[in-house]
């Protein structure tokens, strides 16, 4: 009697698989599916949704303008939750889709995870916001944004280039590999640049609620500007004291700052003048951040922050990458060797900036950066 | 002019660890027992005052007295539910439940609130006080350091004169004998934890306000850090509290100033075990011999 049924519930699965496989052949013949992942709940589904929002965005833009080579492009975006095996899940359940490309992970421990998968199945993957190192190890994978250590590079860069400072104070969390990993290729390229840092404070997770003594240190130091490469929560604490100390001398900050503003709450204006690495300022003059802002805001009623400003970004170099691989239908045999390929000879002008990529998958363009003004970013120049 | 600011510094967080410590040393020295859930007391303190006048918007003395209020209560419930069944368990089982005590504190406000950092209202505003180009002392320590004196001389006073305070004094050197003379011992306990957690409330609002934020972690490390500067100054005594809390930060600010910032907490750390090997009753502490 088991066996029936066990045979009976077997034969329905085979059925409705069978079912499942007709339906994904359906699709039309000349679409081309880029597969998203991202988190859409959980604790980082802002970060998700702004990536799911924009990336359709640029999808019907380009779609209204014909397409790419002759076909339409289609998003499939699937929630991860910003979890790791979540997000390979995701990965399956698009690859059985018929995914083409991949705009994902993200986040970066989901695209660490996500990176094996897509190696081993050779598909190209741009992540537009993944920052760690390792989430794009392979030849197949490449970034939109800067990645973590680079930031201290880029910050010097734009520091000694814009800013009329020499002296820098630094603080930073040794226990922390974002922030020490910022910290190391600052330093180095700080000196390249002419910069001296005259005041290196760091603090480990077990202290990161009093910073008086290294303010203190940084104040007698005579720097000109205090670099913070940390997360908004140990900032928030240190503008604070900064504060009460009656110190007035400017901080610059990276990515990890974004957040500041809602962290500081009643005090915000504490965070007045301090100024952070971002690659998208909404507020930003050009015709095509205005366009891109605008064309968002009446789709979806907010204002994009980096995170869409990225995946935007993004689908805007798949489509430039399939132009320049000649690729004209999504059953092309070599599809992905043509695309990884394309993807070192392209140039994109996106709303982050001119990129170009190497074989590394690093973007190679100008970093941008804001200024706190009224409790809002503004973009600086 | 630089030593000097850094000696400030010191002192501003060695007097919020003095404060800590009062609440910390009062317990161990009458009720003979280590209360590591103290510091998440603080932070509970932080958080009531926090939900009081950011969430409902209520007046700043009101949240502060409901805050001591409840944080009282609070410390007898404690005292009620986890420790007083283990009266006549061994010191080691009182002490894991009160780790015990300390996460469940924190896992609670964790579900409650999250895991992000609140902003904590702005209750004690002071001027900083500038005294020269770089010497600044902020409005927030010069506050904390005077309301710790003055708890810590109310404390003194208290046990000293009062009925009750000598009626712990009592229970502190015997509890049989305190009990045949005819003192409740477990209301003397009871109301040496109220107190103890009534203290917690108020250096949850001083710690809360001179650092602007707070979180369901933010009284762990403060709390171990009170801790040793109670054993520094002599566990049991109150004026050792004192005296170890300012010394703690003192030597904490100046190891940061003048070694290094990533080892300041290990040379604190070695402190408390050089003390512990010379002078295993604190700086203050009463040397009592066992009888046999």
């Amino acid at each position: 009697m088991f066996k029936r049924f066990l045979a009976t519930v077997l034969l329905l699965a085979m059925v409705v698989a069978v079912m499942a496989s007709c339906k994904n052949e359906s699709t039309a013949k000349n679409e081309f599916l880029i597969g998203g992942i991202g988190p859409l709940t959980g604790s980082a589904a802002t970060y998700g949704t702004s990536v799911k929002n924009a990336a359709q965005l640029a999808i019907d833009e380009i779609n209204e303008n014909g397409g790419v080579n002759g076909m339409l492009l289609k998003l499939n975006f699937q929630d991860d939750a910003n979890n790791p095996e979540k997000a390979v899940n995701a990965y399956n359940t698009l690859m059985d889709a018929g995914m083409k490309v991949l705009l994902g992970t993200v986040t970066s421990q989901p695209c660490i995870a996500v990176v094996e998968e897509s190696h081993k199945d050779g598909i190209l993957q741009i992540t537009p916001s993944g920052s760690a190192v390792d989430c794009i190890k392979y030849d197949n994978a490449f970034r939109i944004c800067f990645n973590d250590p680079d930031q201290g590079t880029a910050s010097a860069t734009y520091i000694a280039e814009n800013l009329d400072v020499k002296k820098i104070g630094v603080i930073y969390d040794k226990s922390n590999v974002y922030s020490t990993g910022i910290f190391e290729k600052f330093k180095a390229a700080a000196k390249e640049k002419g910069l001296e840092i005259v005041s290196e404070q760091a603090f480990t997770d077990q202290s990161n609620t009093d910073f008086s003594v290294q303010l203190q240190n940084i104040r007698e130091s005579g720097a000109e500007l205090i670099f913070i490469p940390v997360y908004y929560q140990e900032a928030a604490y240190i503008l604070t004291q900064a504060n009460q100390a009656g110190m007035s001398i400017p901080f610059f900050g990276c990515d990890g700052l974004d957040g500041i503003i809602p962290q500081l709450g009643d005090n915000a204006q504490i965070a007045e003048g301090v100024m952070l690495l971002t690659p998208f300022a909404a507020d930003a003059q050009d015709e095509k951040t205005q366009k891109f802002v605008k064309a968002y805001k009446e789709k979806y009623g907010s204002i994009p922050d980096q995170f869409a400003a990225d995946a935007y970004d993004g689908i805007y170099t798949i489509a430039e990458a399939i132009k320049k691989a000649g690729v004209t239908s999504p059953d092309d045999p070599d599809l992905n060797q043509k695309l990884i390929d394309a993807m070192t000879k392209i140039e994109v002008k996106g709303l982050t900036g001119t990129m170009t990529w190497d074989a590394s998958g690093e973007p190679k363009k100008e970093p941008k950066a804001v200024k706190i003004v009224n409790g809002a970013y503004k973009s600086m120049q | 002019m630089s030593f000097l600011s850094q000696l400030i510094n010191g002192l501003s967080v060695g007097s919020i660890y003095a404060l800590i410590a009062l609440g910390y040393t009062m317990v161990y020295g009458i009720a003979k027992m280590l209360n590591f859930a103290h510091g998440d007391v603080i932070m509970v303190g932080a958080y009531t005052i926090f939900t009081a006048v950011s969430m409902l918007g209520l007046d700043y003395w009101i949240a502060i007295i409901l805050s001591v209020v409840f944080c009282t209560v609070l410390g007898i419930v404690i005292e009620k539910i986890a420790y007083k069944p283990l009266r006549k368990a061994s010191p080691l089982t009182v002490l894991i439940t009160a780790i015990g005590v300390s996460y469940l504190l924190q896992n609670i406000v964790l579900l409650i609130y999250g895991s992000h950092q609140r902003p904590f209202p702005k209750i004690i505003s002071v001027k900083s006080i500038k005294i020269g180009e770089n010497l600044v002392i902020s409005g927030e320590a010069f506050f904390t350091m005077v309301i710790t004196i003055v708890i810590m001389i109310i404390l003194t006073l208290f046990i000293k004169n009062s009925k009750t305070g000598r009626a712990m004094v009592a229970v502190s050197e015997d509890k049989g004998a305190a009990e045949l003379m005819g003192i409740n011992v477990n209301r003397i306990i009871s109301i040496t934890f109220a107190i103890g957690s009534g203290l917690a409330a108020i250096a949850g609002l001083f710690f809360a306000s001179t650092y602007g934020f707070i979180g369901p972690y933010s009284g762990a490390m403060p709390g171990i850090k009170a801790f040793i500067a109670a054993v520094l100054g002599g566990i049991g005594s109150i004026p050792g509290a004192m005296l170890g809390g300012i010394l703690l930060g003192v030597v904490e600010g100046l190891s940061k100033a003048y070694i290094s910032t990533e080892l300041s907490d290990a040379i604190v750390f070695s402190i408390l075990i050089v003390i512990l090997l010379f002078k295993p009753s604190g700086l203050l502490g009463k040397n009592v011999t066992e009888k046999v």
